[in-house]
């Protein structure tokens, strides 16, 4: 969910025929999300270079999308991503655990259970030390406010976050630099695929609540997994593209209960486990695990389960080549 | 507990035991302040390695309760047999259980260190809100961790104030917990007495004043409790020794009413349909509690009160035992909600360190809020509610207590409850 995470769009034309991945049920939805898509990818990634990013909200670049330029990249960077600009408006309330992010805040330790116990069993790491990642280098793709990327750290881990907003950077590295521990981590205001330009490479690949954001899944998996070393771990999660999560993630989330801002997510762009499965796969990823959170409405907390009917969480490991 | 191993503590006390240790003459008679450990407090004991230490000294076992009031209409009966157990609970002089932990901390495998002063001011660092976005001031490198002043000029940082330090916590008072609560127009007087053979069974008994207590503490000591109201407390305080053991006895045996008859409509009619396998507890009647022979300690009188802090957390901070809950002793609960507080609270640190969380984080500490309050007020309504209703001498009411009592004595599967909920194995009275 952390931010927008956009593939650099080289040519429109190109971006309008790849195809994209959906069940052939809803394929009646497909077009127009991926004109909009492509519209919004062309609308220009909005990561200005990090050390002149300008921390005043562009105009909402819903407006954009129909007057694009197609195919010229000077026009690209004037217009905001509206999922960019969706996450830079409420960025100050990372870690307001009671804010906007708060969802987020009561999911964190679920997800880090499951990554915990992923991850220490496929490294051979001893899951009853406080510092079970000591020596695993991680990159947290879509890091926000480093929600995850902390308490990697503290669990031992080398990571390194990117966001591809620069408002999210910039709180991380504030609220990192509290603490000794986790004053370590590495935060870069790039995207997955810069970083594979720069050919760094890592022990484990973590992107959570991102996929469902970004314009082309299939690339985003793609530059992840190049991002992996041999036998390296990834673990994705995100939205099931179900009824149900219509329902709880759509209507309950943003519209009942107000958790999340209203339009935080598409449903068009939510995948399902297999599919995901699918182009993990397609990347050289085995997906070896995978797991459903549940929320108890009456403790309010969130628990691993088997049901992956809304939000799920999978863990794979790349092909040795 | 491996995850916790690698934390920082330090332990902040002015108690110049902590520095000298605390030297225990087993020659002595009983401290008169003991306190009831219940079974589950003692496995908790030994899960931390403290219980080898405590075995060392004096502590009584004891499997028997009886309980009875001044009217004569009803007694209960309990015993550890009841529910499969070997006791009840266990008497322990608190300075036993003091050195019996501070020996565990001492030989633990833990970072610690021990600042013998007092806290004087606590203050949190302020938070990400008013910190500005562009460059980092230097205080903000030691920010959101609480900085704590104390009384000799040290000055620490934690990530985790945990109050632990009583009824009048001076943690709570400068993290600013508001608290719910009342006095009870009642003084306890609690000594050390003598028979002439070893009691293994606790007693208490209501009387209109309020409950007086006889409980074992080894050899053939035990300690008594008595709750009044203050003038009578300053009496029986300065009275002579001699006249003090006399009262005591009167108190526990023919005063202030008759002792009951073993069943409240004569033999077997009423409650006898209940009596049909029913758990006799062995000895089957009433029985006079024994003889006191003289008095083995000085009287010592404090005040007693309710008292509830409204949130047990807030930033950083966390309150656990009396410091969060005071209760009455009437039932011996209230150092055993205390340890349940300190090992739910150890727990609930070590799953957020298993994954990774900052340990001051309020989510994090309302977790353990969570799991203790409900069991705590609880246990509090049900002490505070048996401190009302045996408080007025009304006829009807009396009738009612006396029949709760019989209830609690002839009804199998509601004197199981009741002490599994005693003892500390059921953490709710209901749905648990």
């Amino acid at each position: 969910m952390a931010s927008k995470l956009l593939t650099r769009v080289r040519t429109v034309p190109a971006r309008l025929g790849y195809p994209r991945l959906l069940s052939p049920t809803l394929a009646a939805f497909a077009p127009s999300r991926l004109l909009s898509d492509a519209a919004a990818a062309a609308a220009g990634a909005g990561d200005s270079p990090p050390a002149s990013a300008s921390p005043a909200p562009r105009p909402s670049g819903s407006s954009g999308k129909l007057e694009h330029n197609a195919g010229s990249s000077s026009v690209h960077s004037s217009l905001k991503d509206p999922e960019l600009a969706k996450f830079s408006a409420i960025a100050d309330t990372w870690w307001d655990s009671e804010g906007p992010f708060k969802p987020l805040h009561r999911m964190n330790p679920t997800r880090l259970a499951f990554i915990r116990s992923t991850l220490c069993r496929h490294f051979g790491k001893d899951p009853s030390s406080a510092r079970p990642f000591e020596g695993l280098k991680v990159v947290d793709v879509g890091c926000g406010g480093g929600i995850l990327s902390e308490p990697l750290a503290r669990m031992g881990a080398s990571v390194t976050g990117v966001d591809a907003v620069d408002k999210n950077i910039k709180i991380a590295r504030i609220h990192a630099d509290l603490d000794p521990v986790t004053s370590t981590i590495e935060y870069c205001c790039t995207t997955a695929e810069k970083l594979v330009e720069e050919q760094r490479k890592f022990d484990a690949v973590i992107s959570l609540e991102v996929i469902e954001h970004v314009a082309d899944p299939a690339e985003f998996c793609k530059s992840l997994a190049a991002l992996t070393i041999p036998e390296g771990a990834i673990v994705i999660s995100t939205i099931n593209r179900s009824m149900r999560a219509y329902a709880t993630a759509i209507v309950a989330a943003e519209y009942l209960l107000r958790w999340l801002p209203k339009g935080t997510h598409q449903w068009s762009s939510f995948l399902t486990p297999e599919e995901l499965a699918l182009i993990l796969q397609r990347s050289s990823i085995s997906v070896k695990e995978m797991a459903g959170f549940v929320y108890n409405p009456l403790t309010g907390r969130w628990s691993l389960s088997d049901d992956v009917g809304v939000n799920f969480i999978a863990f794979g490991t790349k092909n040795s080549q | 507990m491996p995850l916790t191993k690698n934390l920082n503590i330090a332990i902040i006390d002015s108690n110049p035991a902590l520095v000298n240790g605390i030297r225990i003459n087993k020659e002595d008679p009983p401290d008169p302040r003991v306190s009831t450990i219940t079974p589950a407090t003692i496995s908790m004991f030994r899960d931390i390695g403290a219980w080898q230490y405590l075995q060392q000294y004096r502590h009584a076992y004891f499997d028997k309760m009886q309980v009875w009031d001044y009217t004569g209409l009803g007694y209960t009966r309990y015993h550890a047999r009841d529910v499969d157990k070997d006791s009840l609970g266990c008497v322990v002089e608190n300075k036993v259980l003091q050195s019996s932990l501070l020996l565990c901390i001492q030989n633990a495998d833990i970072q610690k260190k021990i600042f013998p002063s007092r806290l004087v001011s606590m203050s949190l660092n302020p938070g990400l809100k008013s910190k500005r976005m562009d460059g980092i001031s230097p205080e903000i490198s030691r920010g959101d961790l609480t900085k704590l002043q104390l009384n000799d000029g040290t000055c620490l940082y934690a990530k985790l104030v945990v109050g632990a330090d009583g009824s009048k916590s001076q943690v709570r008072e400068l993290a600013g917990f508001k608290t719910t609560g009342w006095n009870y127009s009642q003084n306890a007087i609690i000594c050390t007495v003598e028979h002439a053979s070893e009691n293994r069974c606790a007693w208490q008994r209501f009387l209109p004043a309020g409950p007086i207590a006889l409980l074992p503490v080894g050899d053939n000591f035990s300690n008594i409790v008595w709750t009044m109201n203050p003038k009578e407390a300053l009496d029986r305080k300065s009275m002579t020794e001699a006249d003090f053991v006399k009262t005591v006895n009167h108190a526990l045996d023919h005063g202030f009413g008759p002792h009951p008859t073993s069943s409240l409509l004569g033999n077997g009619n009423f409650f006898s349909w209940f009596r049909a396998g029913v758990v006799t507890s062995g000895d089957g009647g009433f029985e006079i509690p024994p003889k006191v022979l003289k008095l083995a300690s000085e009287r010592m009188v404090f005040p007693l009160s309710l008292r509830h802090a409204n949130d047990y957390v807030s930033k950083h901070v966390a309150l656990i035992g009396d410091a969060a809950h005071t209760v009455h002793p009437l039932a011996g609960q209230g150092v055993n909600l205390g340890f349940g507080d300190a090992f739910a609270l150890s727990r609930v640190i070590g799953e957020a360190i298993a994954v990774g969380m900052d340990i001051g984080e309020v989510s994090l500490l309302k977790k353990y809020e969570a799991e203790r309050k409900p069991a705590n007020i609880a246990m509090m309504a049900i002490l505070d509610g048996f401190q009302k209703a045996y408080s007025v001498d009304f006829g009807p009411l009396n009738i009612l207590r006396a029949a709760g009592l019989h209830a609690a004595n002839y009804i199998s599967p509601l004197k199981r409850r009741i002490i599994s909920y005693a003892s500390g194995e059921q953490r709710l009275p209901l749905f648990s």
